[in-house]
């Protein structure tokens, strides 16, 4: 009999729900059976509520099976699976899934389907195509497709990728750096590590251009330790790529030579903030530093310095490949492009969305996300991490759209889209906004370090009910001043999850339910 | 979690790994918590004086990243996801119960900030495992897995 392939993701979220022990299950099984069977651990294709999600490769298809558990691995091989039987949890072809085929997968189209440290599977897969284009090209192109696509950063701060490569590019110096910030720390996130466990070797390519772009000879990727899998996998493939030489001395006959060194961070939210990261690499608490100068300008060691988020770096090999005009047909106004929104909390199909923008924070939810889990009704959603507002039920048909969000006083940032149900206490959150802020704040700056604790100490005035109206409007005073004098936007955006609050939740100031006070 | 007690030997061998070199201080750092488990006043003076930095420095490092335990931890650790997404499905109860069923066992429960894992929430990490879609029972079935050296 031949040998039939089988895919289990190797992938946080997939193995945080059981995939590893469904995976040995099947080889068990079919030991036990005496059927041969290659195992292929491949990333995640992001429908996460679908995971543990197997796909079993039937002619040309992949027929997936879906919420598979180890428990149910011996029932699949009564039912056939390896030929594609009939099964309670069969999904059918992965490629007729509407949750995936109707997405726009310019960043994530790798994610799923190759096997993530396999070298011969990425390059026929294009890999490393577009960086042997960007070769061909020269590096002023290659900054060119970069502005053309109208490419802005996705971390969250939405600043034109294209400007940053021509700054540094044009900066005086013999080193300069490219860095890939992966410190992911906004709830509701993770497409960054999809990306990266899925994969690996795209980022580095990606780093590889952007290294080739500006002149930079060294890249690095600071990665948040809370993600320990994608670690691994990282790493692996760093040793990959070096050892096949596509990292090091004279790449591919280039004459370019790059190396890419892996930090992990330490627990700290702020590092995530540009300038707290570079502190960070070079070894130091992660405490803000005063801008100007611009990394672009002076950055990592005082060189130089590209930080760009993984999503965004990993976003230019198409533009490469398929032009920067291409991808700025995806997208409305000045938010061009795709954008991997990521839907999460309590979110009946939760996983990552990549689409252009433009579509509605309702569509998300209701077309693809399915209403809450609890099936209650929508009272609230962050989008954009522990900085963004709530937005109420009633603005969800604002379009995803970084100028629509600003309007609203709201924020995309990093596309994380966190609901809550009408259970939730809102007062509670704000009170969190304000907590998460004094534990993370990095201590620089008096807004922000002090301001975020007598904030915590005003809304539990308020929700105890001393002086409510006198404590609210204190408590907007507090949010003006952090967000007026505070050196970054971990103390100048703590007051936006919370001044929304009081603008549309403030009933919920005046009930004590579940709040800790 | 095997960790072994602070050896100077075995901390000169991870900064030397790191070719001394004093930005690698976060990574040396690293390596001494998965080897130790914490970070001892003993590693703090030795690691000033192999990377020719002030004891200042390296405690200031040490105490400003949450990760670098200053104490032993139990022979366990519990991290539970305390951030907006987990909440929204319900961590806080989660670490009611947690604290309930684990007062008196010889782990670690500390909080975390998102483990990236906001799909399958409410999640928590044990032992630098991964754990998604964590009820009460599921809670349960996790920490009594971890046997009677708990």
């Amino acid at each position: 009999m031949a040998t039939t392939k089988i895919y289990v993701p190797r992938e946080t979220a997939s193995v945080s729900v059981g995939a590893h022990d469904v995976a040995v299950e099947i080889a068990r099984q079919a030991k036990e059976r005496s059927v041969s069977i290659e195992l292929v651990r491949n990333g995640s294709w992001g429908a996460t509520w679908l995971e543990p999600l197997v796909e079993v490769l039937v002619d040309d298809k992949r027929i997936a099976y879906g919420n598979v558990e180890a428990s149910d691995v011996a029932g699949l091989f009564d039912a056939g699976f390896l030929t594609g039987g009939e099964h309670g949890k069969r999904l059918g072809p992965i490629n007729e899934i509407p949750y995936l085929i109707d997405q726009d997968r310019w960043t994530f189209w790798r994610c799923g389907l190759v096997e993530p440290l396999n070298m011969d599977d990425f390059l026929a897969h294009q890999g490393f195509k577009a960086f042997q284009k960007a070769v061909e090209l020269g590096p002023q192109a290659v900054i060119d497709a970069v502005k053309d696509s109208g490419l802005r950063g996705r971390g969250g701060a939405g600043f034109p990728t294209g400007i940053k490569w021509q700054t540094v590019a044009d900066a005086e110096g013999n080193q300069k750096y490219i860095t890939c910030n992966a410190d992911e720390g906004d709830s509701g996130t993770f497409s960054d590590r999809i990306l990266m466990e899925g994969d690996p070797l795209g980022l580095l390519e990606s780093m590889m251009i952007a290294g080739f772009a500006v002149g930079a000879s060294k890249g690095y990727i600071y990665l948040r330790s809370e993600y320990p899998l994608t670690h691994r996998v990282l790493t692996k493939a760093i040793a990959l790529a070096r050892d096949t030489g596509w990292l090091g001395d004279d790449i591919d006959g280039s004459g370019f030579s790059f190396d890419i060194e892996l930090h992990l961070g330490a627990g700290s939210y702020v590092c995530g903030e540009e300038t707290a990261m570079l502190e960070s690499l070079e070894g130091k608490q992660g405490i803000v530093r005063y801008k100007p100068p611009l990394p672009a300008i002076e950055g990592l060691f005082g060189k130089p310095t590209v930080v760009n988020n993984v999503v965004t770096l990993a976003s230019v090999p198409n533009i490469i490949n398929l032009g920067g005009e291409k991808y700025a047909s995806y997208g409305v106004n000045r938010s061009k492009g795709t954008l991997a929104f990521q839907l999460a909390g309590n979110v009946n199909r939760g996983g990552l969305v990549e689409k252009g923008f433009g579509l509605t924070l309702r569509e998300l939810i209701e077309d693809w996300g399915g209403g809450t889990a609890s099936g209650r009704p929508v009272k609230a959603v962050q989008v954009g991490g522990p900085l963004g507002a709530y937005i109420p039920a009633e603005q969800l048909d604002t379009p995803l759209d970084y100028e629509a969000f600003i309007e609203i006083g709201a924020m995309i940032g990093h596309g994380g889209i966190v609901v809550f149900d009408d259970t939730a206490n809102m007062a509670q959150m704000a009170r969190f906004a304000m907590e998460f802020c004094a534990i993370e704040s990095c201590g620089k700056c008096t807004p922000c370090r002090i301001g975020s604790t007598r904030g915590v100490e005003v809304i539990d005035r308020m929700v105890a009910g001393v002086d409510r109206d006198e404590n609210y409007d204190l408590l907007v005073e507090l949010c003006d001043t952090m967000e007026d004098a505070s050196l970054c936007a971990m103390g100048g955006m703590t007051p936006f999850p919370v001044r929304s609050v009081l603008k549309y939740f403030a009933e919920d100031f005046a009930s004590d339910v579940g709040v800790e006070a | 979690m095997t960790t072994e007690p602070f050896d100077k030997q075995v901390a000169s061998s991870i900064v030397a790994s790191f070719d001394a070199r004093p930005e690698m201080l976060i990574q040396i750092l690293h390596g001494f918590l998965e080897r130790f488990g914490w970070i001892s006043e003993d590693a703090i003076r030795q690691l000033a004086s192999e990377l020719n930095l002030s004891r200042a420095e390296v405690h200031g490092v040490v105490s400003y990243y949450h990760d670098f335990r200053t104490e032993p931890p139990g022979k366990h650790i519990v991290k539970i996801c305390a951030a907006e997404a987990c909440q929204s499905m319900g961590s806080r109860a989660i670490e009611a119960h947690a604290a309930a069923k684990l007062g008196d066992r010889d782990v670690t429960v500390e909080p975390v900030y998102c483990l990236g894992n906001c799909a399958c929430s409410p999640a928590i990490m044990v032992d630098g495992k991964t754990y998604g879609r964590v009820t009460s029972e599921r809670f349960d079935e996790i920490v009594d897995g971890l046997g009677e050296s708990g």
